[in-house]
């Protein structure tokens, strides 16, 4: 079967098993590498992206539910090819060790602040709870999140 | 799309021109060309640590290659090599590129492991740096008819009177070939610009906005996608598989059967997934685990193979014959797992009796020989690269991915990448062994401690090969012994009393294969240590920190100097422990520990607040301070970041986690049953960083991490009177040892 979906504005035609998740067609059919394979359980948020303005786990979001959806992965965060505010914080705090979650940190942050331009310390860390880190750059996170809300 | 695995050679090949000069002794002149003209060819020879093509080249751009065996996982060990080459060789920052872990380019300095690459690898290069760097001034001053001693260097550009010579231009003519010289000119600390400072981890934006490259992103030409199905217990024999099961998925290549390896290649990864998933196999399993419930009981009593003394002091057994009270605690430490975010993944290009693997092994020259064990190949018939994955923290599930993928490579004869399962990793990588500790301190009648004692049990083996699995299961050839880390180190105490003996014994078993995870055996018997000298605090009735500077070493200056910040730092209250009883549902206390990591390098010590729920048990640490000596700085900024990760990650293992098993496998197989900290239980971490520019760099990887389950144990026994002496420090058995508390009284 084949499901429209649009991936950072541009429009593709994914063909496939109708229960492959998101995060197989973005990495594998269209070749973007920000979204993760971490878990395929949803337990992690490495695979976190933006469907319709939402924080969503690619790894378990078929793509039969996302016919004529909009998906926006950490590569179409960028701004004429630059970081746009949230990347940035990001990287002004050095905020990843390995980095194997951080693209799903940034799509959750960047949630976060879409829904919440001015968050509370506590609505940093409620917000951002879903997503886990092993190298523990969560206070470098919380930190960049403050970044971005204030900048 | 193919991101190509020239991606990797990239940076070997940027800049270089037509021809890269190396310092070598062996005389081997090797072109860019030919380094990377066939991944299948061993181009430079892996040489011994003391030469220094090993370490470094300059091309007649200028342009410097350090050649790295010890690798980074995003610790910034790559930026902070380069600091080091930039600044002895008076170059730009950005004109430093540095080729990690690649067996035909790098040279064997080892696993990258032990918080060592700095320290180690770190001094060694600015050693190789410093050589290249006299003998450029040399060649300049010869060219230029110019004294030595008279010529400055900036940029990679050195100057006499009215003349100047970049380095390309002095090695485009003549090859120098260099052998190390360790009593070289080093540059005057004093006069440092790049070492020192806060430098941008290199990798990091692109991490962020996802043009990185990691392992899991890798894809060559031709490449097939393959799975492996691992037994449903430890000891198991695969029976039947049912190839049929899967004839509904479309694009199989191959089912391989190999004894107890099964594995499935597909055309696609989704097709790979689902095959791992839905294919029916028949296998027999045999209980070969002991019950947990008991684990302790089990680790008692296994056979002890030999004892470590790591010291002995006076007659401890004398002293405590009749001593006037006597302290005994028994301390453990649960099984953990690396708990990699992203599991393991490798690609292999096995053909033509040539192995190519593209891993995020930390001992990539490790690993080819332990490749070429497993398929009888020549080692030089195997090349290594390393690649950036998710975080390891220790030897996880890499090589064994490795492997599958070098056999699932050999049976369809083209490149194969292999993507554990989150199943696989939790499962299958090897684990951090249960460590059981008991302590005995005898009290004499001036209240005075006279002697001390401790009883390690923990399994033999040190740092070595830990074994290929699917070798294992598939009946090829592998050197699988017990090597759990160099996990002895700091069983030995840096506190002074009369008579001390600390004893390992080191047991034949151990449940689950082991291997070393951040700070082996450092972290349990840190958390051991400094758990029970503040329970002797407590009973003698002394503030903690004040005792531990009465039972340091005088002359220890460092020692001294870390502990009477972190009290300013901490805003400490002399008094001892535990505070009074408040009665309040919230308990709150403080608790320090302190570490000279392996009683010979980086000092830290640490004091954490938390809050203890006495209904709930649930504790959260809401601060840690932390004072730290690493000797030279090289990069404050990623000093500062392992520190912070090292505390954060080991509250997780200290609260939370736990490997479970039944008689037959482990049973925590994904983050719903081994649990790790999230945003809200993140304690805020304050660090005051001791600089020393003048004195040697020591690793920072690892020794923050030792202090941590101490100090928040020594926190718990301030606030509630009770003394946590079993990691993880789950709720429940918070509560069971309040529980206790209260009842006894």
């Amino acid at each position: 079967m084949s499901v429209k979906i649009e991936v950072n504005g541009t429009v593709h035609d994914i063909d496939g098993d109708p229960s492959m998740p998101l995060l197989y067609a973005l990495r594998d059919k269209i070749g973007l590498r920000g979204a993760k394979f971490g878990c395929g359980l949803g337990q992690c948020g490495a695979c976190t992206v933006l469907v319709d303005g939402r924080a969503v786990f690619s790894c378990i979001t078929p793509i039969t539910a996302l016919e004529g959806r909009s998906v926006i992965t950490t590569e179409g965060l960028l701004e004429d090819g630059k970081p746009n505010r949230v990347q940035q914080a990001f990287i002004d705090e050095q905020a990843a060790q390995c980095g194997y979650c951080i693209a799903g940190m940034v799509m959750r942050a960047q949630h976060l602040l879409n829904e919440n331009p001015d968050p509370t310390d506590d609505e940093i860390l409620a917000g951002m709870q879903a997503n886990l880190c092993r190298c523990g750059t969560h206070a470098a996170i919380i930190r960049a999140v403050k970044l971005a809300a204030r900048a | 799309m193919e991101n190509s695995p020239k991606l990797s050679r990239r940076a070997f090949l940027k800049g270089t021109g037509g021809l890269i000069v190396t310092f070598s002794i062996l005389g081997k002149v090797v072109s860019a060309q030919e380094a990377g003209r066939d991944i299948k060819t061993r181009t430079l020879k892996s040489v011994e640590d003391g030469v220094v093509d090993s370490y470094l080249a300059i091309d007649k751009d200028g342009m410097v290659t350090v050649f790295s065996g010890k690798i980074d996982f995003g610790t910034g060990v790559r930026t902070g090599l380069a600091q080091i080459a930039a600044e002895e060789l008076y170059v730009p920052l950005e004109n430093v590129t540095v080729t990690e872990g690649d067996t035909s380019l790098t040279p064997d300095q080892g696993p990258t492991y032990g918080s060592l690459s700095i320290q180690e690898a770190g001094l060694n290069l600015r050693l190789a740096a410093a050589t290249a760097r006299e003998a450029l001034l040399s060649a300049a001053a010869e060219r230029m008819n110019a004294a030595k001693e008279k010529l400055t260097i900036s940029g990679g550009v050195i100057k006499a009177q009215g003349e100047s010579l970049g380095y390309g231009e002095l090695v485009s003519e003549k090859r120098l070939s260099l052998d190390v010289n360790k009593d070289v000119r080093l540059k005057d600390p004093a006069d440092y610009t790049i070492v020192g400072q806060s430098i941008t981890r290199r990798g990091l934006p692109g991490k962020i906005t996802g043009d990185f490259v990691y392992m899991q992103d890798l894809r060559v030409p031709n490449m097939a996608y393959g799975v492996v199905v691992r037994p449903p217990a430890i000891e198991a024999t695969l029976e039947e598989v049912d190839e049929d099961s899967i004839a509904h998925l479309t694009d199989v290549v191959k089912i391989i059967r190999k004894g107890n390896f099964l594995g499935i290649v597909t055309e696609s990864e989704w097709s790979a997934v689902r095959a791992g998933r839905e294919i029916k196999a028949t296998w027999s399993t045999t209980e070969s685990l002991p019950e947990q419930s008991r684990l302790w009981e089990h680790v008692r009593n296994t056979n002890i193979v030999k004892d470590d003394v790591t010291s002995d002091i006076g007659n401890v057994d004398s002293a405590l014959e009749n001593p006037d009270r006597t302290l005994k605690a028994t301390y453990d430490f649960a099984l953990h797992t690396h708990g990699s975010i992203g599991p393991s993944c490798s690609i292999a290009d096995f053909s033509g009796g040539k192995l190519v693997n593209w891993s995020s092994s930390q001992a990539t020259h490790r690993l080819r020989r332990e490749l070429a064990e497993m398929f009888s190949l020549a080692e030089e018939d195997v090349r290594c690269i390393y690649l950036e994955g998710a975080g390891c923290y220790g030897r996880n599930g890499h090589e064994d991915a490795a492997a599958d993928a070098s056999l699932l490579s050999r049976e369809v004869r083209r490149p194969v990448r292999v993507q554990w399962m989150r199943h696989d990793e939790h499962g299958w990588d090897p684990k951090g062994p249960p460590t059981l500790i008991d302590l005995q301190a005898g009290i004499d009648d001036q209240n005075q401690v006279s002697a001390w004692k401790s009883t390690f049990f923990i399994p033999q083996g040190a740092g070595g090969r830990v074994g290929l699995l699917p070798a294992s299961l598939s009946g090829l050839p592998t050197t699988a012994e017990l090597n759990p880390g160099g996990i002895t180190n700091d069983s030995a105490i840096p506190y002074q009393f009369p008579n001390v003996r600390t004893l390992c014994h080191r047991l034949e078993t151990t449940p689950l294969r082991p291997s070393w995870i951040r700070s082996p055996g450092r972290m349990q018997n840190t958390f051991a240590n400094e758990a029970f000298l503040d329970e002797i605090a407590a009973e003698l009735g002394v503030d903690p920190i004040e005792y531990r500077r009465q039972r340091l070493e005088a002359s220890d200056s460092r020692g001294h100097e870390v502990l009477d910040r972190l009290e300013i730092l901490a805003k400490w209250e002399n008094r001892p422990s535990p505070k009074q009883d408040s009665g309040d549902r919230m308990l709150v206390g403080r608790g320090v520990a302190y570490v000279k990591y392996e009683l010979k390098r980086t000092y830290v010590g640490a004091v954490a607040e938390v809050e203890v729920d006495r209904y709930s048990g649930k504790i959260h640490v809401k601060r840690f301070f932390v004072t730290h000596d690493c000797g030279q700085i090289i990069n404050p900024a990623s000093v500062r970041a392992q520190i912070e990760g090292n505390i954060i990650q080991t509250t997780s293992r200290t609260l939370m986690e736990e490997v479970t098993f039944d008689r037959e496998m482990v049973t925590s197989l994904d983050w719903a049953t081994y649990p790790i900290l999230r945003f809200k239980d993140v304690p805020e971490v304050v660090i005051e960083l001791i600089g020393r520019p003048e004195e040697v760099p020591w690793g920072v990887g690892e020794p923050a991490a030792a202090i941590v389950s101490a100090c928040i144990s020594n926190a718990v026994f301030d606030a509630t009177g009770t003394r946590l002496r079993s990691v993880p420090f789950k709720p429940e058995k918070v509560r069971r040892a309040l529980k206790r508390k209260y009842e006894y009284k």
